[in-house]
């Protein structure tokens, strides 16, 4: 499934807040980790994901440090700040929100998949 | 890994890949390197799964995405890199800018009556030779500054309220320049002479931000901007003394001394309006300042560094302390004004994402010898003061080194920080955008407390 470009760009943020919350990682592994926990079907065009980050870096919400790896090779690492913490948890409640109430909207209707578009809240 | 057979090969596509990708001058070398990583650690993947080397760069290269569409998302982020654009037109969506040759035209007007505001105290008797010095020697930055604000103010579109503190803050120069009843030629006077064009540079800061004062990258723009503005003044200081030299030499010709002409209008007017001319060209010629100013930055670290540790080595080998008299200490605070703008320059164009590099040590280096410096200097202050008690030059000089000495010693802790990789150098440009006002503070208190306190000597 494609997700369309604003929804894409908008769930960046969390995703990669949520990632790193679990520990430090770089560019690429937060790519594959997003693509296996969505089962393939969540795939960002991978350089998309690096203005991404620096602006989470130049926010505070996550600080970069370059490492070389066992293999020899250089990489830029990310990990979460405290203040990246509190946005996590601040982004976390507004998706949420929009979650449940996105359930309690298509709960109501018949079958979103084919009515089109549902109409206005259900059952008053 | 690549398989060896055709990592050559994989490494040449490497190679390539990098100089195109490094023509998008919005994505940096660093970042660059970053996307090297990723780029191997994918094609590494899909190696290992069985495709061969060049199958897999040219996959990885595929899933990277549009190398334009990427670059208009690092530029979106790193407008730090492009940021004559940014400041320069205006963002056409939201608010319509001036045009180019109104721009022109307010600049011309304003450089004009810079120009002629010089003389305006000679038409009521006040002569900048004369009788008017002392008028001069005050209100030397009020001829020009109040104009400058006023182009900024225009071409930001500064809102109004903005306009009114601006002009509010102005005029409150003007009535502390001029109130207070100076003994002619005192320290205090010569003190609110230096002092009062640091404070009404705020005034200009705040109209060249557009009353965006508050965020540090505002801040940082007009700290690049008085760097370039300076390099443009010297610049064109550098060919109006051409101009002026060719001038009384070819009237000397026809038997004519123009030198009357050159002194009392030619250079008066001339250093005002090329302020004007100056600020305007850092705006509109922005790039080619802009490559000079990291190279002179760059150039003269090491230098500076080098004279400062000479200075240091002599005064422990020959084991005297220095010999504090008032030109001495103008000179060191002038020597340590120096250092800050150099590091503060050095700080503003930087590459915030880089790490830490040689210069980097270096200019922690030109900080710490700035500070033993400092610290001579505040030694040699004290001890003048307590011989000999206060004076107004004294406690200046004492103020300005002691906020000095507090910037560099955080700086020296906050670079420290960055180079063994426990801080951001985001940080340290922080710490100098927040420290920015308290310069001005400084200067607006000489100006405004120093006069009555000492009696007006």
């Amino acid at each position: 499934m494609e997700l369309g470009k604003d929804l894409v760009a908008a769930s960046a943020t969390p995703l990669v807040l949520t990632l790193l919350a679990g520990g430090d990682s770089y560019g690429y592994a937060i790519i594959k980790r997003v693509s296996e926990l969505s089962g393939g079907q969540l795939k960002w065009t991978d350089g998309m994901l690096y203005p991404v980050l620096h602006r989470l870096e130049r926010l505070g919400h996550i600080a970069a440090r370059w490492e070389v790896s066992e293999s020899g090779r250089r990489r830029k690492y990310y990990r979460i700040t405290r203040q990246g913490r509190a946005q996590l948890s601040s982004q976390r409640r507004q998706w949420q929100l929009v979650d449940a109430t996105l359930r309690t909207i298509w709960a109501g209707t018949s079958s979103p998949m084919t009515s089109g578009i549902a109409p206005a809240l259900p059952g008053h | 890994m690549v398989a060896s057979a055709s990592g050559d090969s994989f490494e040449q596509m490497i190679g390539q890949w990098r100089t195109y990708v490094r023509r998008h001058p919005s994505i940096h070398p660093r970042d660059v390197d970053e996307l090297e990583s990723h780029l191997r650690d994918q094609a590494a993947a899909l190696v290992s799964v069985g495709l061969a080397a060049d199958e897999a760069f040219l996959v990885a290269i595929k899933r990277i995405g549009n190398l334009d569409a990427l670059s208009r998302e690092f530029a979106r982020e790193h407008s730090e890199r492009l940021w004559k654009q940014l400041v320069l037109v205006p963002d056409a969506s939201s608010e319509p800018g001036h045009s180019a040759f109104q721009d022109r035209i307010v600049m011309v007007g304003l450089a004009a009556g810079a120009a002629l505001a010089i003389k305006i105290p000679e038409l009521f008797g006040l002569h900048l030779l004369g009788d008017g010095q002392q008028v001069y020697t005050r209100n030397l930055s009020l001829f020009v500054l109040p104009l400058l604000t006023a182009y900024f103010a225009w071409k930001r579109r500064v809102p109004l309220v903005v306009c009114w503190q601006l002009v509010l803050l102005l005029a409150a120069a003007a009535v502390f320049a001029n109130v207070f009843p100076f003994v002619p030629g005192g320290h205090t006077e010569t003190l609110t002479a230096l002092h009062l064009p640091i404070a009404l540079w705020l005034a200009v800061g705040l109209a060249y931000v557009g009353g965006h004062w508050r965020t540090s990258s505002g801040r940082m723009h007009f700290v690049r901007f008085s760097g370039e503005m300076f390099i443009y003044y010297v610049l064109i200081a550098l060919g109006g003394g051409v101009l002026t030299f060719f001038i009384v030499q070819m009237f000397a010709l026809i038997g004519l001394d123009v030198r009357w002409a050159a002194q009392l209008w030619v250079l008066p007017c001339g250093a005002m309006g090329a302020l004007v001319v100056a600020a305007w060209l850092v705006e509109a010629k922005q790039s080619v300042i802009e490559n000079m100013a990291p190279v002179l930055t760059r150039l003269f670290t090491p230098l500076f560094t080098a004279a400062l540790l000479a200075f240091l080595a002599t005064m422990a080998w020959t084991g005297g302390g220095i010999d504090v008299t008032r030109e001495v200490l103008i000179g060191f605070d002038l020597l340590l004004v120096v250092v800050l703008g150099l590091l503060l320059y050095a700080v503003s164009a930087r590459d915030l994402q880089a790490p830490p590099d040689a210069f980097d040590a270096l200019q922690l280096l030109l900080v710490v010898s700035a500070l033993v410096v400092d610290t001579v200097a505040l030694f040699a202050i004290t001890a003048r003061i307590s011989e000999f008690g206060f004076s107004p030059n004294k406690v200046a000089a004492l103020g300005e080194n002691l906020i000095l000495f507090v910037n560099l010693s955080w700086s020296a802790w906050l670079y420290a920080r960055f180079l063994s990789g426990r801080g951001s150098f985001a940080a340290l440009t922080q710490w100098q955008t927040a420290y920015l006002p308290v310069y001005a503070a400084w200067a607006a208190l000489v100006v405004v407390v120093f006069p009555p306190l000492f009696g007006y000597v």
